[in-house]
């Protein structure tokens, strides 16, 4: 086998994610682990060779010539590789286990399981193991401790491998490194084990591990029982709330965007933004596929952590905070890794989370006035608390912002944004007859006309017969797809009819849509664009709603088949190819699926 | 030699405040990174292997330890007739390394939930056996434990009184 190290980058399109709620695994179709952070998703990676071949790897994975098949086990996020050699097949199953709770045993804290079995003939398989703590800085030390496997030294939490394949250190190449020959029925296990500050607890191999493996695929069985969806498409729906599950912190009820940092929107950078916070913005489409999906316990968790996480920079929302509320976001650089294919740089935290950007006001209220729609209640405190948002918004909506793709130029009166403030003081006028609110109506009424008389006037270009991006402006910008989604027209009404067919004229590109003109500047980065993938469901659901059946199924069908091998979707589809390009695998994106084939196949969302 | 109820009130009083301070800089260690070793769980998990309940046991049993010791260290400084902050200072490094040389060793043969390395974890032996000096736990345990326990026996040394 290769070394990790020196091996070729793979796909994007070519990893599969393992998670327990709390963290996430990028596993290749080799087999090997190449991206995992410790203790949770925000952490610093212990697995990076997805950002640089020497940052650490944990591969399994048979020697010689072998054909790769993935797949997950049913309703699970447990994925099972098959791969078949010339003289027979192994298969690897692998898991973060989630701990059973009210068992009596100890668990670890996090636990990465993996499962290597004979199925027919003899195979010879391999083991990798080469951790490398602080984003690949530290190569550290191994001691054998026994019959308990493996301790990592040299890193400040407790970390051991089990395995049931006798391993030895390669010093030179800093990792523990063993094969085996398998026979038809032969079972080898592996267990990482990790404790951040506690007494390690190294949990057993063999019938214990078996029992382990069944009760985290029980789990998620369960849990998949629980989606309502019964339509067309429903394992791409399903495998869609999967990941977004997956990618939902337990202890705080925040959705992440993204586990990883840095998968380069364009190859070679520099598009490279580290997605693992949560978004305000993508608030009201999570909020909308965790209720229609019938997930209301994630969405009540969702909300809560959205109101109370966020206490810290009321009135005024920050773009993005960390899974607890965390505000202070600082961007940095880690030039010692290569980046995917050598796409530099590899930044760590995000700096946007200090932009001003309008729009998520509306993705607030919205998602407030959908929990309340579903039956969900308002106490005083959060009434208050919306409240001093509409007020705070009253002072804000004429300023520029960045808008909702995050432009790293000088502010612009974005329409997207200003329909979004629109957006939000609507549904607070809505909330506050439904509630009581100390808060002036009439303010709220004079506003939204102000508001809607400025986009009609300066975000409507009667010239290109289109809403347009920015006040002024000619350029089309796929985010106003969203604007019946969220209630400020119509589907069927003139101007968005002419805005949907100028956006797919200008902005389509080999059937597939980007976000805005990659040949302007149009967010202050030369780099060429490839096409966002949300804004692609964006389109399909449009049509939905508007009623263009036949064109809204097309395309979603299209989109269907630029998943991944295992329905897994990235930021961005490759502007030629449709394949996974960006942060992987991208919430945004799979609740935007969600969304569509809600509109498509049950009923209309805007 | 027996203590007055003024006096068991002022070793009460000053056996909590070393007990939280022996605590926090053990939490603290295991918070930096320094050691994992947690007095705490390791007592609560005598008893269950809940983590959550083997926490909370854990800090009640160990707040009880911490005043029975400060008793201890009590009929000690009544044994030597003295007290002091370098007396209590030098007694409380002497338990930090009992603890270390002589109690942490036993644990695997004591402990319900305690593997060892010779026959490996099963379904209720798992947790890590400390190793020599607690080594298993981090290297800087040694250290950060006898700092601990010295500060505790600083404390008592310089706040308890003999009559």
């Amino acid at each position: 086998m290769k070394d990790d190290a020196a091996s070729a980058f793979p796909e994007i399109g070519d990893y599969a994610v393992l998670g327990n709620c709390r963290t996430a695994a990028l596993v290749s179709r080799s087999g090997a682990v190449e991206w995992m952070c410790l203790p949770t998703f925000s952490d610093r990676s212990i697995f990076a060779a997805i950002l640089d071949r020497g940052a650490g790897h944990f591969a399994v994975r048979p020697t010689g010539e072998h054909r790769i098949r993935r797949r997950y086990l049913p309703g699970t996020n447990v994925l099972e590789t098959t791969f078949e050699t010339p003289t027979g097949t192994l298969r690897l199953t692998d898991s973060l286990v989630l701990p059973v709770a009210g068992s009596g045993e100890l668990h670890p804290q996090h636990e990465l399981l993996r499962r290597v079995e004979c199925v027919t003939g003899a195979a010879d398989v391999e083991v990798s193991f080469a951790p490398r703590p602080d984003y690949g800085r530290v190569c550290p030390r191994y001691a054998r401790r026994g019959k308990l496997g493996w301790q990592i030294v040299g890193c400040p939490y407790g970390a051991t491998l089990m395995s049931d394949i006798e391993l030895g250190h390669d010093r030179p190449g800093g990792r523990l490194h063993g094969t085996a020959k398998l026979s038809a029925g032969d079972m080898r296990w592996l267990s990482f084990a990790y404790d951040e500050s506690e007494v390690s607890v190294i949990p057993p191999l063999g019938a214990d591990a078996e029992e382990r493996l069944q009760a985290t695929i029980g789990w998620w069985e369960q849990w998949s029982a629980r989606c309502t969806y019964d339509g067309p498409h429903k394992e791409e729906v399903l495998r869609s709330a999967l990941a977004l599950k997956l990618l939902t912190s337990a202890t705080s009820g925040a959705v992440l965007a993204a586990p990883t940092t840095s998968l380069p929107e364009v190859a070679g950078g520099p598009r490279n933004w580290d997605y693992r916070y949560c978004w305000i913005r993508d608030s009201a489409l999570v909020l909308h596929a965790f209720l229609s999906l019938g997930f209301t316990e994630e969405a009540e968790g969702f909300l809560e952590w959205l109101l109370h996480a966020t206490r810290l920079t009321w009135q005024r929302f920050q773009v993005m905070y960390d899974l607890y509320g965390e505000t202070k976001l600082d961007e940095y650089e880690l030039p010692h890794l290569s980046g995917y294919r050598g796409a530099k740089p590899v930044r760590v935290g995000n700096a946007a989370h200090g932009q001003l950007q309008l729009d998520i006001y509306g993705e607030l209220m919205q998602t407030v006035v959908r929990y309340v729609d579903a039956g969900g209640d308002l106490d005083d405190v959060e009434c208050s608390m919306l409240c001093g948002v509409g007020r705070q918004l009253l002072k804000l909506w004429r300023l520029p912002d960045q808008g909702i793709w995050e432009t790293r130029r000088e502010p612009r009166f974005h329409t997207f944004s200003k329909a979004m403030c629109w957006v939000a003081l609507d549904r607070l006028r809505d909330l506050s007859k439904r509630f009581p609110m100390p808060i002036d109506r009439a303010r709220l009424d004079q506003a939204c006309t102000d508001i809607r008389a400025e986009i009609e006037e300066r975000g409507y270009n009667e010239k290109v017969a289109s809403y347009v991006g920015y006040f002024g402006g000619e350029e089309a910008d796929a985010s106003l797809l969203l604007l019946a989604r969220y209630g400020y027209c119509k589907p069927g009404d003139a101007r968005m009819e002419s805005t949907y067919r100028y956006i797919a004229r200008t902005l389509g590109d080999n059937g597939l849509i980007r976000r805005y003109p990659d040949d302007t500047r149009y967010d202050g980065i030369t780099a060429p664009e490839n096409a966002f993938a949300p804004c692609n469901f964006w389109a399909a659901e449009y049509l939905a709603n508007a009623g263009h059946d036949t064109e809204a199924r097309a395309l979603f069908e299209r989109l269907a088949g630029y998943a991944n091998d295992v329905g897994l979707y990235a930021e961005e589809f490759g502007a030629r190819t449709g394949k996974p390009i960006g942060n992987f695998p991208q919430a945004f994106t799979h609740v935007s699926l969600i969304s569509a084939a809600t509109a498509l196949f049950r009923e209309k969302t805007a | 030699m027996t203590p007055t109820a003024a006096e068991i009130f002022v070793v009460l009083v000053w056996g909590f405040a070393a007990t939280a301070t022996l605590s926090a800089v053990m939490y603290g260690a295991q918070r930096l990174g320094y050691s994992r070793l947690s007095i705490p769980f390791l007592v609560g998990t005598l008893f269950t292997g809940e983590r959550s309940s083997a926490q909370a046991l854990g800090v009640v049993f160990y707040l009880m330890g911490g005043w029975l010791f400060a008793f201890i260290y009590y009929f000690i400084f009544s044994a030597i007739g003295r007290t002091g902050w370098e007396i209590g200072l030098l007694i409380g490094a002497v338990h930090g390394a009992v603890l270390l040389v002589m109690l942490l060793p036993l644990l695997p043969y004591v402990h319900p939930r305690m593997a060892s390395e010779y026959e490996g974890p099963s379904r209720v032996r798992r947790l890590q056996p400390p190793g020599f000096l607690g080594l298993n736990y981090g290297y800087r345990t040694p250290l950060t434990t006898i700092v601990a326990h010295a500060l505790y026996g600083l404390i008592l040394g310089a706040r308890l009184t003999l009559t």
